[in-house]
């Protein structure tokens, strides 16, 4: 049961994070308050994407000593001596020493992406306010129908 | 609505929850998602590519349609925010229905504008003591900028081997005209940085990316496949082109994400009239 739990615990709390954005989105009454848990949510699948990627005790996916000199990788260094060893040992990479470098190209993508389409939900929030005077989603259906 | 938004949201996670459990365990170094493409990009990036970082040769060459239209997707949110909120002297390019806005007006506000002169000079007496020049704000900011900047190119340029990329540099030179543009004024911003130049660099930076794209299909490969462009680099072979190329699609990418987050901004923070921001 503990090995279940460990081994999934991450998924649970996206599931939650995702689930907090979902009720902000579905209950809340002011429009703001909704692009919140919109954005709530875009994090959690954020997470959930790059926590498919990870593998256990591998590394970023940057290739540390590149070139001649190997003066680009002294950050990776650090972290990656083992895998440094493993990966000149078998002569080509390891691929369990690198995480997944796929999710997190989506995903940098993805977060951009998501901020500039936040920011046109907000001209729309911004342009709901000056036709209705109000960002509450109840008042602007009431004036709507009037 | 709540309690009926409540529990289908309960219900929906109790069942992802369940769900959940038949997927890989966390940092599974064979689960699906880790075992077929991933490791080519892991084992062949450096003889393809010649880029250290998979994550730069992923975005920007792999998968390079899909960072490009990521690119456009960004281009077009500013041009859409630019439909939406611009106006020019208080009218909107938009042409938003009158009509509505007419109707929209509830009785209560009408017998609500009694109060409304006071209340205006009162807002106008803390927005003239808020619009002050903090002097402390902007010798710090006057500091920080050429760092910020500085910073945010070698972000862009040195991509290929440490994290870093197109879209972070261009996000940190947005973030770096948004300091600017919060402490010396929106208008004043504009002035050294204008919405026309912006725009352009928008466009520039589309047109890079894309442009390389034809060019490749012009020497007589496939869109985006950049190996061919070793005939127009001085001194390369075809796996340095790939590397080259990516970097000037980076500069394309930091070109779009810097102009349009720095003009989504302005038109956000000053309600489309550009004339005074946060």
């Amino acid at each position: 049961m503990l090995d279940l739990i460990i081994a999934k615990f991450n998924y649970w709390v996206y599931i939650v994070l995702m689930m907090i954005g979902l009720y902000a989105m579905i209950a809340k009454n002011n429009y703001i308050k909704k692009l919140i848990g919109m954005t709530i949510f875009q994090t959690a699948i954020m997470l959930f994407y790059v926590s498919i990627g990870a593998k256990q005790g591998a590394t970023i996916p940057i290739i540390d000593h590149h070139g001649d000199g190997g003066d680009h990788g002294e950050a990776a260094e650090a972290v990656g001596h083992a895998v440094e060893t493993a990966a000149h040992a078998a002569g080509s990479l390891d691929p369990d020493a690198y995480v997944n470098p796929l999710p997190h190209v989506l995903m940098l993508t993805a977060i951009v992406v998501g901020v500039a389409t936040l920011g046109v939900a907000m001209a729309v929030v911004q342009k709901i306010h000056d036709q209705y005077g109000s960002i509450e989603e109840d008042e602007v259906l009431k004036r709507i129908k009037l | 609505m709540k309690t009926i938004g409540l529990l289908s949201v309960l219900f929906t996670g109790i069942l992802l929850m369940i769900a959940v459990v038949d997927f890989p365990d966390w940092g599974d170094p064979h689960s699906p998602a880790n075992s077929y493409l991933s490791t080519h990009y892991i084992e062949d990036v450096e003889e393809e590519t010649a880029v250290p970082n998979m994550v730069t040769a992923v975005l920007a060459d792999y998968r390079a349609f899909d960072t490009m239209l990521e690119t456009s997707v960004v281009f077009v949110a500013g041009i859409a925010i630019f439909a939406i909120l611009r106006s020019i002297d208080g009218t909107s390019l938009a042409g938003t229905t009158r009509r509505l806005q007419r109707r929209g007006r509830s009785k209560k506000e009408k017998r609500k504008g009694q109060g409304r002169n006071r209340r205006d000079e009162m807002v106008a007496a803390a927005e003239r003591e808020a619009a002050k020049p903090d002097l402390i704000v902007q010798t710090t900011v006057r500091l920080l900028m050429p760092t910020i900047q500085l910073f945010a190119l070698y972000v862009i340029a040195h991509g290929h081997h440490s994290p870093g990329g197109g879209f972070q540099g261009g996000v940190i030179l947005a973030a770096g005209l948004i300091l600017v543009a919060m402490s010396f004024g929106l208008e004043n911003t504009l002035a050294q940085v204008p919405e026309k130049l912006s725009l352009q660099l928008g466009n520039l930076g589309v047109l890079i990316f894309a442009g390389t794209g034809v060019l490749c299909l012009l020497l007589g490969a496939n869109f985006l496949d950049y190996h061919v462009l070793a005939a127009i680099y001085p001194a390369t072979d075809e796996i340095m082109a790939r590397s080259h190329s990516m970097l000037v699609v980076e500069i394309g990418v930091g070109f779009t994400v810097m102009s349009m987050l720095y003009l989504i901004y302005a038109n956000l923070s000053s309600h489309g009239d550009l004339k005074k921001g946060l």
